[in-house]
C-alpha cells in the first residue's frame, strides 16, 4: 500500500472505475446511494416486476449503510459502513443496471470478484465502527425511496472526503485476499 | 427484604444505553492505543487511527460510535432479598430502552425476524436475569452489534476434541469473521453447560471488564494461548492484514454431560460498549 491518497467523485465512469488499484486509500466526494438488506430486496423485486430502480443508477456508487438519527440541525447521526457480504447476492443485476461502485466493509464473494471484472466496476472498503467519523463527512442527506423502511429506507446522501481503501478493482483483484496471504501464518 | 421499584431499573438502563454509546470505556480505549502501538501493518495502523479518532468524534456527543447501536442485551443479578415494585419489570426495561433510543438518538435496529419491518423504537430488548444472594441488584447493558454477533458461532463439540477442539473453534471462528466482525475483536467463549448455557456463559464473557483474565488460572492459560493464535491469523485491524486481530479473550467454563462437550463463541467488535450500576 502507498502512502498517496487519491480524490475521486462520484458518479463513477468507466475510466475512472477501471483506474483504481487495491489498496489504494481513496477520499470519495459527491453523491452516494444508502441501501442495506431490505432496500436492496425492495430494489430486485421493482426490477423483477421489470420497473426502473427509484435512483439514477448509470455510474452509481452505492453505499452499505443504515444510519442512526440525525440530531436538529445535523445531515445525519452516524453513518459508517456494514458488512458487504450480505448484499453478494444482488450485486449483478445492479451492475447490469449501471452502478460502478460500491462502498461497505469486509470481504465479498468470487463471484463479485468476477463481476467487477465484467462491468468494469469497484468496491470501496470502510473502516467498520467508525460511524461517528463517517457522519462527519456526511453534507446532506434524504430519503429517496422505502421510507417505512426506517433506518434501511434508501438514501442519496452528498459526502465530502470520505475515506476508503480500494477492496476490490476493476480487474478483480481482492485486498482482503493478498492481506491475508501477507500476513497471515506461512502455509 | 428491600424493596426496589421496576422504575429505577428503567432509568439504569435509559442511561447505560444513552452513555454507552457514544463514549467508549476507559479499558477500550488503553487496549486500542496498545494495539496501535503494536501494530507492524500499515493498513492496520491508518484503521486503528480512524477508530481512535471516531471515538474522539464520538464524544463530541452528536453521533454514536457506529451507527449500529446495537440490540440492547440487560444482564440482571437480582438479590432473593429484594421484593420488586411498581409493575412489570420487562416492561420497565423495555420504556428505559425505548427511552434511550428517542432521546439519545439511537438506531432501532430491530425488526420481525420474517416480515423485516422495523419495531421502530428499539425494543425489545434481550434481558436475562439471574437471582443471587443479597439485597441488591446489579444492571449490566451491553449494545451488541449486528455484525461480529452474525460471525459468532456454537458447536456441540465431543469429549475427546478436548481443550485443543476449543482452542481450535475458537480460532477458526475468528478466521472465518475476518473484516465482517470488525476486528481487532474481543472474543466471548463459553465451555460447558449445555447448547443454551455455553452461549448465554459466550455473551456473559463478553461484559467481564476487558482483558481481566478468568480467575481460573488454567482458563485465564487458555485466554492467553487463543489470544496468541487469534492473533497469529494476520486478520489485522479492519480485516486489512497485521498482529492485531484480537484485543481481548475471555473464557467462561461450567459442568457438562459427559456426552458432550459444548462451545459457544461470541464475538464483538471494537466498539465494545457495555457498563453496569448496582442499585
Amino acid at each position: 500500500m502507498n502512502g498517496e491518497v487519491v480524490h475521486v467523485e462520484t458518479p463513477f465512469t468507466e475510466d475512472v472505475a477501471g483506474a483504481f488499484m487495491i489498496g489504494e486509500r481513496v477520499l470519495v466526494s459527491g453523491t452516494l446511494w444508502v441501501a442495506r438488506d431490505a432496500a436492496h430486496m425492495r430494489m430486485i423485486e421493482t426490477l423483477e416486476r421489470g420497473k426502473d430502480l427509484p435512483f439514477p443508477s448509470v455510474g452509481a456508487v452505492m453505499f452499505y449503510m443504515g444510519p442512526s438519527p440525525a440530531r436538529p440541525g445535523e445531515a445525519i447521526g452516524a453513518a459508517g459502513p456494514t458488512t458487504a457480504a450480505r448484499m453478494d447476492r444482488f450485486v449483478r443485476p445492479l451492475l447490469e443496471c449501471g452502478v460502478r461502485g460500491m462502498i461497505g466493509k469486509g470481504e465479498r464473494s468470487d463471484e463479485v470478484r468476477k463481476l467487477c471484472a465484467d462491468f468494469c466496476a469497484v468496491y470501496l472498503a470502510a473502516t467498520g465502527g467508525a460511524g461517528a467519523l463517517y457522519g462527519e463527512r456526511i453534507k446532506a442527506a434524504e430519503v429517496v425511496a422505502y421510507e417505512d423502511l426506517g433506518p434501511e429506507a434508501l438514501r442519496k446522501i452528498e459526502v465530502e472526503d470520505f475515506p476508503a481503501v480500494v477492496a476490490i478493482d476493476a480487474s478483480g483483484r481482492d485486498l482482503y485476499g493478498k492481506s491475508r496471504e501477507k500476513w497471515g501464518p506461512s502455509r | 427484604m428491600r424493596e426496589i421499584d421496576v422504575g429505577e431499573i428503567g432509568d439504569a438502563v435509559a442511561r447505560l444505553a444513552g452513555e454507552v454509546a457514544y463514549r467508549l470505556g476507559d479499558a477500550e480505549k488503553t487496549a486500542l492505543e496498545g494495539a496501535r502501538g503494536r501494530e507492524e501493518s500499515e493498513p492496520g495502523r491508518v484503521a486503528l487511527e480512524e477508530i481512535t479518532e471516531n471515538a474522539v468524534c464520538a464524544a463530541k456527543g452528536v453521533r454514536p460510535i457506529c451507527q449500529d447501536t446495537g440490540l440492547g442485551v440487560v444482564f440482571m443479578d437480582i438479590g432473593q432479598d429484594v421484593h420488586l415494585t411498581g409493575g412489570s419489570l420487562e416492561d420497565a426495561v423495555s420504556d428505559g430502552l425505548r427511552r434511550a433510543v428517542k432521546e439519545s438518538f439511537l438506531r432501532a435496529s430491530v425488526c420481525d425476524s420474517f416480515t423485516r419491518a422495523n419495531t421502530g423504537d428499539g425494543v425489545p430488548a434481550i434481558l436475562h436475569t439471574r437471582i443471587v444472594t443479597g439485597d441488591k441488584i446489579k444492571v449490566i447493558f451491553d449494545a451488541k452489534g449486528g455484525g461480529s454477533e452474525n460471525c459468532s458461532r456454537l458447536s456441540m463439540l465431543t469429549p475427546a476434541d478436548g481443550r485443543e477442539g476449543v482452542k481450535a473453534f475458537a480460532v477458526e471462528t475468528v478466521e472465518k469473521a475476518g473484516a465482517k466482525s470488525c476486528p481487532p475483536l474481543v472474543v466471548g467463549i463459553g465451555v460447558g453447560g449445555n447448547f443454551e448455557t455455553c452461549a448465554l456463559l459466550a455473551k456473559r464473557a463478553l461484559v467481564r471488564d476487558l482483558g481481566e483474565p478468568n480467575s481460573d488460572q488454567g482458563l485465564a492459560s487458555l485466554e492467553k494461548e487463543i489470544l496468541e493464535a487469534a492473533n497469529a491469523t494476520g486478520v489485522g485491524p479492519s480485516g486489512l492484514g497485521g498482529r492485531v486481530t484480537v484485543l481481548a479473550v475471555h473464557v467462561e467454563a461450567a459442568p457438562c454431560h459427559i456426552a458432550s462437550l459444548p462451545v459457544a463463541v461470541n464475538l464483538d467488535c471494537h466498539a465494545h460498549r457495555h457498563g453496569e450500576v448496582v442499585l
